[in-house]
Parts: C-alpha cells; sequence; structure tokens
C-alpha cells in the first residue's frame, strides 16, 4: 500500500491539519443542532454567563457533547489501530471483536442486579469487561494449530459479540426500568452526558492514548511478524499484554461514557493506513485525529437526520460503517 | 441387507440410514418426554400423568386451562421455531458448502429482526394494538431476511461466491441490522422496547394459538418441502461442477433452497424473534449422529432444534423463577463457546 503523504514535513503538516479540524467540528458541534446558538452566543457563553437558555445549552450539553465525541472518537480509532496490528487483522476492531459488547454487559449487569448507578464504578466495570473479551479473543488468535487463521479469528470475535449482545439483551428484557435508562446508551450516544462522566474516565483515556504512542515503535516490529521481533530481541509477549491492557482501557473508558459505538475502530485505522503508509508511530496519533473528527461529524449529522429527534451516534457510524467494512471484506482479509 | 433405506415415489427420493430411522423414533421420544416435562412445571406444578390427561381433554378443569390455553401454545411455537431455525441452517451450510454458516451470523436473522420492529412500529395505534392482522408478521419477516440475504448474497459475488466472503458480508450487515434495529426501537414508543428486546433476545413467552396456527403450516410446509429436495441439497454439496454434472440446475435449485431457508428463519424469527445459534448448531448435532446425507439430516436436525429451543425455554422459565429469562440467551451460551470450539478444531 503506498502512502499518500510521504515525507515527514508533510506528515506534520496534515497532523496540524487534523488537529485544527478536530477544533472546527468541535465548535461546530457546539454551534449546530436543533437550538442554533450561533457563533457569538457560543463564545459569550463561556466569557459572559448571563443564565440565558442558549448559554444554558452551550455549557451544559453542547460543550460536554463535543468533547465526549472527540475523547471517544480518538480511543475507538486508536484501539482498533492498535488491534488490527495486534492481531494482523484488518476487520480487526473493538465492535466487532466483541469487546465493546463485552464491556457493555457488564454496565447493564451490574446495573440491573447491583444497582450500581456512579460513572467510576461504570468505568471499572467496562474495563473489566473490556480486559475480559481482550483476552478471550487473544486466546482465541493463539488457539489451534499456529493460531486462528484472520478469518476465523473475525468469526470467533463475531460470535463472541453476539453471545455477549444476547446477554445484554436477555438481562435487559428482566428488567423493563433499566431498559429505559440504558436504551439509548446502549445504541451509542454521546448526548445528554454531563461532562464529569467524561473527566471520571478522562484519566484512564489519556493514558491509554499515551500507552499507544509509546507502544507505536513497537508495534512496528511486531508487525514484522512474531519470529523477525523475537529475533531482533523484542520481548514480544510484554509487548502483546501492554497493547492489550491499552485497547482494554481505550474501548472500556469509551463504551463507559458513550455506550458501544461501533464501525470507528474498524473504518478509522485503513484510512490513516492509506495516508501515511503502515509506520505505526504515525498510523496511531492520524488514526486519534480521524477519529476525533469522524465521531464529531457523525454526531453532528446525528442531530439532522430526523429532526426534531435524534438518531443515536452509534446507529449513525453504524451506517456510515457498514459500506466501508464490506468493502474491506470484499477486498480480502489477507492484507493488512 | 443394506445399511440404507430407501424411498422412492416418482420423483422424490429419499435416502435413509436404518440407524437415522431408529435415531429418529428417540429423537420424538425425546421432544414428547421434555414437553410433557416442560408442561407440568411452572407456577403450578402438574404431574406428568395429569399433563397428559389434560392434553386428552380428561384432566381436571384447572389443569386443562393453564396446559391448553397457556403451556400448550408457547411450547409448540418453541418447537416450530426451532424446527425453523435448524432446518434453515442445515440448508443454508448445504448451499454455502461450509459448517460455518447459520442464518445469525450470515445478517438474515438481523433482516428479519429489524423487519418486525418496523412492522410493529408502523401498523401499532396509541392502544398498543396492532392495526393490521398479525398473520401478516411473517411475510414481513421474511422480506426482511430475503432482502438482507440476497443483499449478501449480492455483495459477496466477486466473480463467484466464496463462503468466507459471504459470512464476513453477512458480519457486517449484521452492525448494520442491529444499528437500524435500534433507531425503530427508539422512535417507537416505550412499551414497544420492552417488547421488542425480549423478542429480539429470542423469547416465546406470552404466544398464543393464533401464533401457532399462522406459524404451523409455514413451517411444516416449508420443511415437507425441503425434505422432498433433499436429494437437490446432496447434490448441491458436492459443488458446482460435479453438480452440474450430475444434471442438476445448480443456479435455480441454489435460489430456490435459498428462498425455502430464509422464508424458514424469517418465520421462526417473526414469532420466537432472534433465537442465536439454533441454526449452526442443530444441524452440526445431526451430521455427528446421522452423517451428512440430507435425507436423514433434515428432519432429525428439525427435531434437534426443536429440542433445543424447548430446552432453552423450559429452563430460562423455571430456573430463575419468578424471572423469566429468554430463550436465546441459553442458546446463545450454550452455541457460541460451541461455534468457537468449532472454529478452533477445524483446520486452517
Amino acid at each position: 500500500m503506498s502512502a499518500w503523504i510521504k515525507t515527514t514535513r508533510q506528515k506534520i503538516a496534515g497532523l496540524v491539519l487534523g488537529g485544527a479540524l478536530v477544533i472546527l467540528f468541535a465548535c461546530c458541534s457546539v454551534v449546530y443542532g436543533y437550538t442554533e446558538v450561533g457563533w457569538k452566543t457560543a463564545l459569550q457563553s463561556l466569557t459572559d454567563f448571563n443564565g440565558s437558555k442558549e448559554h444554558i445549552i452551550v455549557l451544559e450539553n453542547r460543550i460536554p457533547r463535543a468533547l465526549i465525541g472527540a475523547a471517544v472518537g480518538v480511543s475507538l480509532a486508536v484501539a482498533g489501530a492498535l488491534l488490527q496490528g495486534l492481531t494482523r487483522n484488518p476487520l480487526a476492531s473493538p465492535d466487532i471483536f466483541g469487546i465493546n459488547a463485552g464491556a457493555g454487559f457488564f454496565i447493564v449487569l451490574s446495573a440491573t442486579f447491583f444497582s450500581v448507578s456512579s460513572i467510576h464504578q461504570f468505568a471499572w466495570l467496562a474495563f473489566f469487561g473490556a480486559i475480559l473479551s481482550t483476552l478471550i479473543v487473544y486466546l482465541l488468535g493463539a488457539a489451534g494449530q499456529g493460531g486462528l487463521t484472520p478469518v476465523k479469528l473475525t468469526l470467533a470475535g463475531a460470535s463472541l459479540w453476539l453471545l455477549f449482545a444476547s446477554l445484554t439483551q436477555g438481562m435487559l428484557a428482566l428488567n423493563e426500568k433499566a431498559l429505559e435508562e440504558v436504551l439509548f446508551w446502549l445504541a451509542g450516544s454521546v448526548e445528554g452526558r454531563k461532562l464529569e462522566v467524561l473527566l471520571a474516565v478522562l484519566p484512564y483515556l489519556a493514558a491509554g492514548w499515551l500507552g499507544a504512542l509509546l507502544l507505536a515503535g513497537q508495534m512496528n516490529v511486531l508487525l514484522m511478524g512474531e519470529d523477525v521481533a523475537v529475533s531482533l530481541g523484542q520481548r514480544t509477549v510484554i509487548v502483546k499484554i501492554l497493547a492489550g491492557v491499552v485497547i482494554a482501557l481505550l474501548a472500556g473508558g469509551s463504551v463507559a461514557v458513550a455506550g458501544p459505538v461501533g464501525f470507528i475502530g474498524v473504518v478509522i485505522p485503513h484510512i490513516a493506513r492509506g495516508l501515511v503508509g503502515m509506520d505505526q508511530r504515525w498510523v496511531i496519533p492520524y488514526s486519534a485525529l480521524l477519529g476525533a473528527i469522524l465521531l464529531l461529524l457523525a454526531d453532528i449529522g446525528a442531530r439532522y437526520v430526523i429532526m426534531p429527534n435524534e438518531v443515536p451516534v452509534g446507529a449513525m457510524t453504524a451506517l456510515i460503517g457498514t459500506p466501508f467494512f464490506v468493502y474491506i471484506a470484499r477486498r480480502g482479509l489477507s492484507r493488512l | 441387507m443394506s445399511r440404507y433405506l430407501p424411498f422412492r415415489l416418482r420423483r422424490v427420493s429419499l435416502l435413509m440410514d436404518k440407524k437415522a430411522v431408529a435415531l429418529l423414533g428417540i429423537l420424538l421420544v425425546l421432544v414428547a418426554g421434555v414437553a410433557v416435562l416442560s408442561l407440568g412445571t411452572g407456577d403450578m406444578a402438574i404431574p406428568p400423568v395429569e399433563v397428559v390427561k389434560a392434553l386428552f381433554g380428561a384432566g381436571e378443569g384447572m389443569h386443562e386451562l393453564v396446559i391448553r390455553s397457556f403451556r400448550l401454545p408457547r411450547i409448540l411455537l418453541a418447537v416450530l421455531a426451532g424446527m425453523a431455525l435448524a432446518v434453515s441452517g442445515a440448508v443454508l451450510q448445504g448451499i454455502i458448502r461450509n459448517p460455518l454458516a447459520s442464518p445469525d451470523l450470515m445478517g438474515i436473522t438481523g433482516g428479519a429482526s429489524f423487519a418486525v420492529v418496523s412492522f410493529y412500529t408502523a401498523f401499532s395505534d396509541r392502544a398498543n394494538a396492532l392495526t393490521v392482522s398479525v398473520q401478516w408478521l411473517p411475510l414481513a419477516a421474511f422480506l426482511g431476511a430475503f432482502l438482507v440475504g440476497a443483499v449478501v448474497y449480492a455483495l459477496a459475488w466477486k466473480g463467484g461466491v466464496t463462503p468466507l466472503r459471504l459470512v464476513l458480508i453477512g458480519i457486517g450487515l449484521t452492525h448494520a441490522m442491529q444499528a437500524l434495529t435500534t433507531i425503530m426501537i427508539i422512535f417507537g414508543p416505550i412499551y414497544l422496547a420492552t417488547q421488542v428486546h425480549i423478542w429480539t433476545t429470542g423469547s416465546v413467552n406470552g404466544s398464543n394459538w393464533n401464533h401457532v396456527t399462522t406459524l404451523l403450516p409455514w413451517v411444516l410446509l416449508l420443511v415437507a418441502f425441503v425434505w422432498i429436495g433433499a436429494r437437490k441439497l446432496n447434490v448441491q454439496e458436492l459443488g458446482e461442477d460435479i453438480a452440474r454434472g450430475v444434471g442438476s440446475r445448480v443456479q435455480r435449485e441454489r435460489l430456490l433452497l435459498l428462498a425455502c431457508s430464509t422464508a424458514l428463519a424469517g418465520g421462526a424469527v417473526a414469532f420466537a424473534g432472534g433465537i442465536g445459534f439454533v441454526g449452526l448448531m442443530a444441524p452440526h448435532i445431526g451430521r455427528r449422529l446421522v452423517g451428512p446425507s440430507y435425507g436423514a439430516l433434515i428432519p432429525v436436525s428439525a427435531l434437534i432444534g426443536g429440542l433445543l429451543v424447548m430446552g432453552a425455554d423450559w429452563i430460562g422459565r423455571t430456573a430463575f423463577s419468578p424471572l423469566e429469562v429468554p430463550a436465546g440467551v441459553f442458546t446463545s451460551a450454550i452455541g457460541a463457546p460451541y461455534f468457537i470450539y468449532l472454529l478452533i478444531r477445524s483446520r486452517n
């Protein structure tokens, strides 16, 4: 795969441009929607807050929403990039492999049966679920002779997803009240979350982002193949474990905030690789920015599709992502 | 004396292992036995003898009411749905020539679910009653299942269809269908959300005779039709070239069988919801028991499917009483690990 952007200088310029776009779309996310507040009002609500409806909407609803959207987009895309590198499977992503569903399952389980409701507990439960399902995926990848092929790993991941989805739905079927509370969340949504929710998981997400960047160089070595990596002196087991932990942090944290938002983790790493080639040290930051951009755009779109109602952003990303998924599946799984 | 028991009548011919005939008998007895046990358990425990009496109209009044009006339709529906899913999976595995194919991983169940949820959203009035007859429901489910099946097939076409491409694209569309279903649920009234959630997990709770009489002819006709066509399925499984070589009109028969398979899955989904992994497990177990010839495989997997769903419903209804766990939870809980085991065991 030949990269579009070749020189280092251009790559840096691309990062700056990407960052600028993230900020631009975050601002758009604050301004546009059912109540259009206008750029000036949005700025005023920060500088001199006067308690008007628009100002409250901006501060209480729109700004948290934009920030959460960006953070979740970054996290899911980076988790997807790492998982695709780790499994060398172009269809790998936290949602297709059931990692998001695993995190969601534990949250719903605790909400229905143990009436847990604090975001901190949710976050830990989500991490636990994400780590458990990452572990299962990883063990599956290593099972059988010479590990599962990419196709079989995808199938195994898909069945894991079906299993967790069915268990989650089964639990919700038992508890009507819980269903009302989690229905929108379960579809993947960044709407109506308080800023505190984001702040509660931000440390974990930030640790995940940092970890991903630090691991990028090691991932490059790992991508050359297990044998090569070992002979180059890499302790592959440790790298894989660390990558797994980072993926679980990012996926679990995102699910705790926004529910299982799909397809970002599949689509974005491909676009990033198309732009900058295989070097993970570039793929990961590019995935991060592109993930934020896609989620912000999908979230803005979600407000306009069926005004005055809103589509959960997870449904939007699924609809955008499916054609892309089909395209990758048609191209074949042999190439990453 | 031959191992096989042939059955020929003009254009219909079935080849059954003699062992399979005995096995069919055993399975039938098992289905009946579990049905009687399941009919007898619940809030009101009824001993098996009384259950049989009540079935034949010689029991106590109260027993007859509970069994005939409440428990029997639900159990019959479970058996029918299980049969439909199992046969649908068996046919699909034959056409695609891959034992990993199943209606739920191929997006077919997802399409049917979406169609059914849309049906409920579109045709419910303010009092939450349906404005059209529930008998249209299997048609809607079938259309949804068939459309998605056709789209998956078309998208997987690239100078021919490979089974794995079919399954991968099916996974993608399953996710998309789930997203669409969620959108529909969110637009619908909240009462619908609960109903639909129970239903998408796969549950036969709340079924009545109306449902049974709608599904019964649908399933029986289609299963009979597929069974008669078992010979064609055997040929399909040999691969396109050989099938053509022995005189099969491959494309036409494939399309017809695919239509039957989606119709069966659609019918089951319409009334019992997305009961997962039955379409995968039942034919596998069946193949283990009676080998790959479809003459025996179709009825055996049908009975195994019925047994699986009925058993799952029985456990879900009684094990956590007073809570009712949808049957689909149990079938997935057994089915997903089983599927992963199959993946690991089969050669790369």
